[in-house]
């Protein structure tokens, strides 16, 4: 592609709409790792986010477990992504009863965000950043939103909702 | 920015008159503490702008995190298919950390409201169409959490204490005016 394929947004650069999605394989579990590319054949729901714990009700990843059936009329996969352990992710899928996957970008700290643009070196932690991948594996469409605001589900939706059928 | 996509109707629960300044709408779960907390707050902030304010509430139980959640919803809107729907959701809101079958029933009988019609309405699920659709609605909105206030249809991303939410609420009275 000719063209540059980030745009500047809050400081970083998270790859756009056109881009391939860089592959990878993360841990789910202690002993379970999830590759990107198996996934292939159906859209997949990106979403990274700083950190587990965050003291807040309906945060961002309980929230979109609870919309999780509408990311499933679509037959979309939604993985969400932070520097935290498989430990700590573990713990925290069980006490906010996530139906869906954390995955661990925990070692080396931060490949998976920095290679999606959605890394915030400064922090240490991955940015609010969502992307819906199509189900050949090519971003549709990406969003970073300001770390302190939950960005809801309403761009995912809509981005699903313009996938080609 | 995040705005409101279903617009207030008849249908909606309102309080103030459908002609006043500013339309503020909640999103809430009658489980969720921190709408617990904006619940009084509200309340000083429509005593503070009068019939200048119009209050919508809508439904958002977060089912997975708060088990009666989605039952006190749909007993909100029972009441509501009997004209009482702000005195469901007032007590609902008092009475916060009792929320079951148990309190359900004791205020229903505390509004004269039929217990055994409230219990065949949450058997059958009679309200969950009415919930989800709020719901599905909030999601589209925008809504990311609870509670999600909407001003004139603009997400407010700012904190729900008292002083922001009127000023806030002052800034778009100023905006409609000069509109």
């Amino acid at each position: 592609m000719a063209q540059s394929n980030v745009t500047p947004i809050h400081g970083g650069a998270i790859l756009t709409a056109g881009t391939p999605a860089p592959d990878f394989t993360l841990h789910v579990t202690p002993d379970q790792s999830l590759t990107l590319s198996d996934l292939q054949g159906r859209p997949v729901i990106l979403a990274f986010y700083p950190a587990d714990w965050s003291p807040v009700c309906g945060d961002q990843m309980a929230l979109y477990n609870e919309i999780l059936p509408e990311f499933q009329k679509f037959g979309a996969e939604l993985l969400g992504v932070s520097v935290d352990g498989p430990w700590c992710h573990a713990a925290f899928a069980e006490n906010r009863h996530l139906h869906f996957p954390l995955l661990a970008d925990f070692e080396p700290k931060g490949a998976v965000s920095r290679q999606y643009g959605a890394y915030r070196a400064a922090d240490g932690i991955s940015e609010r950043a969502l992307f819906v991948i199509d189900k050949n594996g090519v971003i549709a469409w990406s969003d970073c939103s300001p770390i302190a605001v939950n960005p809801g589900a309403d761009g995912i939706l809509q981005a699903l909702e313009d996938l080609p059928k | 920015m995040a705005t409101l996509k279903v617009l207030v109707t008849a249908e909606d629960h309102a309080q103030g008159p459908e002609s006043a300044e500013v339309t503020l709408v909640e999103y809430g779960d009658y489980e969720c503490p921190h709408c617990g907390r904006a619940y009084p707050i509200v309340k000083q902030v429509q005593k503070h702008f009068g019939q200048r304010l119009r209050l919508v509430f809508r439904n958002f139980p977060l089912g997975e995190m708060h088990p009666h959640a989605e039952a006190a919803a749909e007993v909100a809107e029972f009441a509501g298919s009997q004209s009482k729907f702000w005195e469901m959701h007032d007590l609902l809101f008092e009475n916060q950390t009792r929320l079951g079958d148990d309190l359900f029933s004791e205020l229903a009988e505390r509004l004269k409201l039929s217990t055994n019609a409230l219990a065949e309405a949450l058997e059958q699920d009679t309200f969950e169409p009415r919930v989800r659709a709020d719901f599905g609605g909030g999601v589209r909105s925008g809504v990311n959490g609870t509670p999600t206030f909407f001003i004139n249809g603009h997400r407010h991303d700012d904190s729900f204490d008292y002083d922001t939410l009127v000023s806030a609420i002052r800034q778009a009275m100023g905006t409609a005016k000069s509109a």
